[in-house]
């Protein structure tokens, strides 16, 4: 019997864009907060459509970038690694992702203090190891911690174009040996290594990274992403994946799409800790 | 885990000896995430080099690497800037503690705990930086001065009161010498004594490096004894001063003397060099010879007044040749060039050999263990002689560098100075 997704989510009452951390982010080009709920809303009810439990977490005035709870920290079995936030604007998000997951049967714990690390935005499993982006938000010196104290492999990758600032908006793990990617956000080193180690590697083209499709979240067979990539969803169809197109547009305005929006609370379906997890259980 | 240490050793410029270092840590998965390669690469073309000091490579998937790397650059702002991009890709600097440095509470001798030194190149910690030690020498101090700081060798006699002195390890460290990658001329002598070697291959490799060290603008340094002289030799020696081979000569008091001894009478220490057969009254001849030199004043004004016309010292007059003459309990006369202040003598080796680059002792335990003593590690030196246990006498004081031919004189400098005469 395979698992329920579990996935949390933040309902976006109180975003905005109240700062500029990344370049996406512009004061003066501000999201309708109607269209944005909507949008929002779609996507929980896409993931309640495909079989997920999406627990909500309450938003909170002044922080609102907590929407984007994929930042939260990173869920290894029954560990939260919470984040430790390179800029203040979010820092404040920790205590309450923290206070969730103590609450939900989680043991919380944090990176030593001067590491930053922004948890699953940079860190995804594909397979039994974890691929982590560096240099925008996380150290790559964390990212070695982090393989320690999870006692997995890490392969730190640099990220080396500032609009891909996190490693989820230019790479997705959607199977164990499979991932789509867009090789601009990478240097020739970085690209090697997941063109090594990555069995079924998708390119994505600049104009579609460019609209965020490669910050999708993954259900089972299905992957949902921001509406305007044509030529992955026919790539994903004929690897068998459904690709489910949503507008998500007030959200990029904040650097953030379908990924972003979602914490995978169970593990990725790409994570094969997740997959040895429900063969034992199940 | 797999230990390789230490391992692949790389560098830009082999012969580095200047400039700011740093020594770096980078861990993790290094190799499969191609960090390693990545920073190794960063730091080259940031324009500075790399020693990898130390690398663990992790046996299972999951096992980390762990690799120290010494990053070297020109200037410590060049330095911090290739260490500051370092960090970026997850290198983190080993902040070493510097070196404990006192000042001398005693003149001519150092602090309790001094740190003793070898003759390998080494390097101190001071102000957060890794700097060369110069003057490297076995069995001596540190001593850290100036601003921007230097650090040199300096021997137990020759400390001031007040002399700043590095005591304790901390904060020091000895940097291995770099194996050569091009095949050494000696490489096929794969035990570094033996009388059991072809003959002539030695000898080409011996003509090669003097060759190699004249063409690097290095000098020669001859350290002989008397032997040279008694074995009929010193006119090959006296043939490879004359023809710029030999820019250095240290000897004794007997070497010198059985050499004019020789120019003056054809005999030494008493024997005929031509007929083999001691002569009567022939024992006076190297007194007599002493005597005439102390009555002129010295070797240089035997050779100007046209009395010595022949021989190594001659030739050494001759063309410039420097020559430290160190006298010994039993030395007759001596000559007056001879220095009877051992400590005087050291100071005078020490300060002639500061440009050598090859070292040539031949026939001489006491000089040659002498000189070995002084020499830091990174100059060859080949010892010849005929009795193994010179060599050997001289790599158990320290001088590992030593390559041992166990031959005799003669025929090896008649043949020396035949190869190096030739096209």
């Amino acid at each position: 019997m395979v698992k329920t997704p579990w996935i949390l989510m933040c309902p976006p009452r109180f975003y905005g864009i109240e700062y500029e951390i990344n370049p996406w982010m512009n004061r003066r080009v501000k999201s309708d907060p109607d269209k944005a709920a909507r949008q929002w809303q779609a996507l929980h009810d896409a993931l309640i459509g495909l079989g997920a439990a999406v627990e909500l977490l309450e938003p909170v005035e002044g922080l609102p970038d907590l929407v984007f709870t994929a930042n939260a920290g990173l869920v290894y079995r029954d560990l939260f690694l919470s984040s430790r936030f390179r800029y203040g604007e979010r820092q404040g998000e920790t205590p309450v992702f923290d206070r969730w997951f103590a609450e939900h049967g989680f043991r919380v714990e944090h990176t030593p203090d001067g590491m930053h690390f922004e948890g699953a935005g940079d860190a995804l499993f594909c397979g039994e190891t974890l691929f982590a982006g560096y240099r925008f938000r996380s150290d790559a010196r964390t990212m070695s911690w982090v393989g320690d104290r999870l006692g997995v492999e890490v392969l730190p990758l640099e990220l080396v174009d500032p609009r891909y600032y996190h490693l989820d908006t230019c790479f997705c793990p959607i199977a164990p040996n499979a991932a789509i990617y867009f090789p601009g956000a990478f240097d020739e080193y970085g690209r090697s290594v997941l063109q090594d180690r990555i069995w079924t590697l998708i390119e994505v083209s600049a104009e579609e990274a460019f609209s965020f499709s490669c910050n999708a979240v993954v259900v089972g067979r299905s992957v949902l992403l921001n509406r305007g990539a044509p030529k992955l969803a026919r790539e994903l169809e004929r690897l068998g994946f459904a690709a489910v197109p949503l507008d998500l547009t007030e959200f990029i305005k904040a650097g953030g799409s379908a990924k972003c929006l979602t914490f995978r609370l169970d593990g990725e379906d790409a994570a094969s800790w997740r997959t040895a997890a429900s063969a034992a259980t199940g | 885990m797999g230990q390789a240490e230490p391992t692949g050793t790389d560098r830009e410029s082999p012969d580095a000896g200047t400039g700011a270092v740093e020594e770096v840590e980078v861990r993790g998965h290094i190799v499969d995430s191609l960090l390693l390669p990545k920073v190794l690469d960063r730091i080259l073309q940031m324009g500075g080099s790399f020693e990898i000091r130390e690398c663990v490579i992790g046996t299972r998937r999951v096992d980390p690497s762990r690799a120290v790397i010494a990053v070297r650059a020109e200037t410590p702002e060049k330095l911090d800037e290739i260490v500051g991009d370092l960090i970026e890709h997850g290198a983190w600097p080993l902040h070493a503690e510097d070196a404990r440095v006192v000042p001398a509470d005693v003149a001519g001798a150092f602090p309790e705990g001094f740190y003793s030194t070898t003759n390998q190149p080494t390097q101190v910690r001071v102000g957060g930086r890794w700097i060369d030690v110069l003057d490297q020498e076995m069995d001596c101090g540190l001593t850290v001065s100036g601003d921007p700081p230097t650090a040199r060798c300096v021997a137990m006699a020759d400390v001031p009161l007040g002399m700043p002195i590095v005591v304790g390890h901390v904060g020091v460290r000895v940097v291995p010498l770099e194996r050569p990658r091009d095949a050494s001329p000696f490489a096929f002598m794969s035990s570094r004594v033996s009388s059991e070697k072809p003959k002539a291959v030695s000898l080409r490799s011996v003509a090669g490096s003097i060759r190699a060290t004249r063409q690097a603008g290095k000098k020669v340094l001859l350290v002989g004894g008397p032997a040279i002289v008694h074995t009929g030799s010193a006119g090959h020696v006296a043939r490879l001063i004359r023809e710029g081979w030999i820019q250095l000569l240290f000897a004794g008091n007997a070497l010198a003397t059985h050499d004019i001894e020789q120019a003056f009478y054809n005999t030494s220490l008493g024997v005929d060099l031509e007929k083999g057969e001691a002569l009567e009254h022939g024992h006076e001849h190297h007194l007599r010879a002493i005597n005439t030199i102390r009555r002129l004043g010295g070797i240089r004004q035997a050779v100007e007044s046209g009395r010595l016309t022949s021989g190594i010292m001659y030739e050494c007059i001759r063309s410039g040749v420097d020559y430290v003459l160190a006298g010994s309990i039993r030395d007759d006369g001596p000559l007056p060039d001879v220095i009877t202040d051992t400590l005087a003598a050291q100071r005078a080796m020490r300060a002639a050999i500061k440009d050598v680059g090859f070292a040539l002792l031949i026939a001489s335990a006491l000089h040659g263990i002498a000189t070995g003593n002084l020499l830091p590690a990174s100059v060859q030196v080949v010892c010849v002689d005929i009795n193994p246990a010179t060599v050997t006498k001289l790599a158990d004081r320290g001088t590992f560098q030593t390559i041992g031919m166990v031959t005799d004189v003669e025929p090896f400098l008649r043949s020396l100075a035949a190869e190096l005469a030739g096209p």
